[in-house]
């Protein structure tokens, strides 16, 4: 079954066409990495993708759900339930620590306040970082902070995962820390498309999706 | 596949993110609230002044009881003066319920320092005849010195109500006055009497003193009579028929206490000028608050975004922005009902009033900020709503 389905979708912003007539799939388990150059489109697919925008034609598909068919909380629910993001400036509120960061993302699941904490812990148990629960964001390198971001991310154990150049603030050393993370969390059946600039993240994904002008270009399998 | 609903976010929930802003930006958190705490505190401060003058005069009221009635001479059909019998206090006295009478005349004549005194300047002293019986009846009390007795009110003597005394540079009974032209001598000084504050304002000699001193005929102007608190109203209707027995009406029956009822009445009664400049701080706080949270929610778009990828709804977004608003208002407003109290605490004291802030003013003054926070927050919270959930992913 697919995670995500887009079909025939362009997005217009008055005249300017950031997509036109596009196709993707994502099936579940897959992991893709989605390259191009600046202004290429691929920030808007991910929008539309994660159903942050609606498409101006054409349909888009998460887990089955049509989201034109969907009101403005729906999308909301459906986002809290099925999309997990994580964006390049990691986001992290500096105020709070790294648990309450992640538990902070599943604020509008529904779960209980010790729910949300005991997922949290266990989702930076998953990135690696359970020794790091009490610290806050300064305290912490940019590596170990988009660990934060992906441990926030998964949490809520959604099924499909978007990133927006997660390497992007990172060193390679740290970047290849964050990739392999991806990895693990894809080897335990989490759906992952992955917008970036680095080859070398591109090139470690099974499927390369290349947009250009707003088209997708080629898939390299 | 399940059908999608939101879930709601706990209360709890809703008041810690709602505080998140506040806690992040501490000062200007208290800013924002500093103007409608300056507005609740002035309207509390005004509202508990007024009550605790009122207070005061009402325990004072208490203390001196509301059973004491006055009759005096009232106009003729005719417009001729009436005279009050000799006896009218003796009379009265003989009614069922009555525990004390006593009157006084006004002799029509002058108390002066001495002799070198223009006869002109009266200082707005009386000078009047009192029985023995009247310091009893209107529960009066020697300052200093003794009130008159069966030997002294025959006497070239007086005794000076409170303000008198004062008027005339005697606060210690020593010395004499000019009366009549011929010397008094001052035996005792009484204290205040809010219920009889024409005594303040008197020199008192005896009956027959006035009648020999001043030739004065023995007719009184005023009886005052003091009862049982059930018998009041049945005294009441009697006394201008005992006082009077052939022409009731031409007796003014009054009370006393009902004039200190309406001080009281009146002390309540808070300005309004003072009430609508709070109302006007009040109104500006709400401003504030209200750009405050514009501005919050200018800077907080990419938070707004943020949340709006986690899941949360536009409902959501706006009540978080909408409990900021309504929480720095109430905190605005708890800080004020609190300076407000305690500077009506202050008054008090330095005035030696009972602090007394009505509950009504604590409730309406919070209840006020709930309003102005609703209304400074709800348009600044539809902003919020309306920041696209894209811009978690475009916002720098």
């Amino acid at each position: 079954m697919n995670i995500l389905e887009i079909r025939g979708v362009s997005k217009s912003y008055g005249r300017v066409h950031a997509l036109r007539n596009v196709d993707l799939t994502v099936r579940r388990g897959e992991m893709l990495s989605i390259v191009g150059p600046s202004g290429s489109g691929k920030s808007t697919l991910l929008q539309i993708a994660g159903t942050l925008d609606r498409p101006t034609s054409g349909t888009v598909r998460v887990a089955g759900h049509d989201v034109s068919r969907l009101s403005d909380s729906q999308l909301s629910a459906l986002r809290a339930r099925y999309i997990g993001f994580v964006f390049q400036q990691f986001h992290l509120s500096p105020g709070l620590t790294a648990l309450d960061n992640v538990a902070d993302g599943l604020l509008y699941s529904g779960l209980s306040k010790r729910q949300r904490r005991e997922r949290a812990a266990a989702a930076l148990d998953l990135v690696g970082l359970s020794h790091r629960l009490g610290h806050r964001p300064y305290q912490l390198s940019g590596g170990q902070m988009q660990r934060v971001a992906v441990a926030r991310a998964v949490a809520g154990r959604p099924p499909l995962l978007l990133a927006d150049e997660p390497t992007g603030n990172l060193d390679s050393e740290a970047g290849a820390e964050v990739l392999s993370l991806f990895r693990t969390l894809n080897a335990r059946g989490i759906s992952i498309a992955i917008i970036t600039h680095d080859s070398e993240v591109a090139v470690a994904c099974p499927r390369r999706v290349r947009v250009r002008d707003g088209l997708v270009r080629s898939e390299v399998s | 596949m399940t059908a999608l609903r939101p879930a709601r976010l706990r209360p709890t929930d809703l008041a810690r993110i709602g505080t998140a802003g506040l806690r992040a930006r501490p000062a200007r958190a208290i800013l924002a609230a500093l103007g409608i705490a300056i507005g609740i505190a002035t309207m509390v401060t005004v509202v508990g002044i007024s009550a605790s003058s009122q207070e005061k005069l009402l325990r004072q009221l208490d203390e001196l009881g509301t059973n004491l009635l006055r009759v005096s001479p009232g106009d003729s059909l005719f417009g001729t003066s009436v005279k009050l019998p000799e006896n009218a206090a003796a009379m009265v006295k003989r009614l069922d319920g009555v525990t004390n009478a006593g009157q006084t005349a006004d002799t029509g004549t002058t108390v002066r320092r001495n002799d070198l005194i223009p006869t002109g300047i009266s200082l707005g002293i009386t000078v009047q005849a009192a029985d023995l019986n009247l310091l009893a009846t209107i529960d009066g009390r020697v300052r200093q010195g003794t009130w008159l007795n069966a030997a002294t009110e025959r006497q070239p003597v007086v005794v000076l109500g409170s303000v008198a005394a004062e008027r005339l540079g005697l606060v210690i009974p020593d010395g004499q006055v000019w009366i009549n032209n011929r010397w008094f001598t001052v035996i005792g000084v009484l204290d205040k009497m809010p219920l009889a504050e024409e005594i303040e304002r008197s020199a008192l000699m005896g009956f027959p003193a006035a009648e020999k001193y001043l030739s004065h005929d023995g007719h009184p102007t005023t009886v005052y009579e003091r009862s049982t608190d059930e018998a009041v109203e049945g005294v009441r209707a009697m006394l201008a028929r005992t006082v009077m027995p052939e022409s009731p009406n031409e007796a003014k029956v009054s009370r006393p206490s009902d004039a200190l009822k309406a001080k009281a009445a009146a002390a309540g009664a808070f300005t309004g000028l003072m009430l609508g400049l709070g109302a006007v701080a009040l109104l500006v706080g709400g401003v504030g608050v209200a750009n405050t949270m514009v501005v919050a929610v200018l800077e907080r778009r990419r938070e707004i975004g943020l949340r709006r990828s986690f899941g949360a709804t536009r409902g959501q977004i706006r009540d978080q922005f909408l409990v900021e608003a309504l929480l720095l208002s109430l905190f605005g407003g708890g800080a004020g009902v609190l300076l407000g109290s305690l500077a009506t605490f202050g008054y008090a004291q330095f005035n030696s009033l009972p602090t007394v802030v009505p509950m009504w003013a604590f409730g309406g003054g919070l209840g006020m900020t709930v309003v102005i926070g609703a209304l400074a927050g709800i348009y600044p919270a539809l902003r919020a709503a309306r920041v696209p959930p894209t811009v978690a992913l475009t916002a720098q």
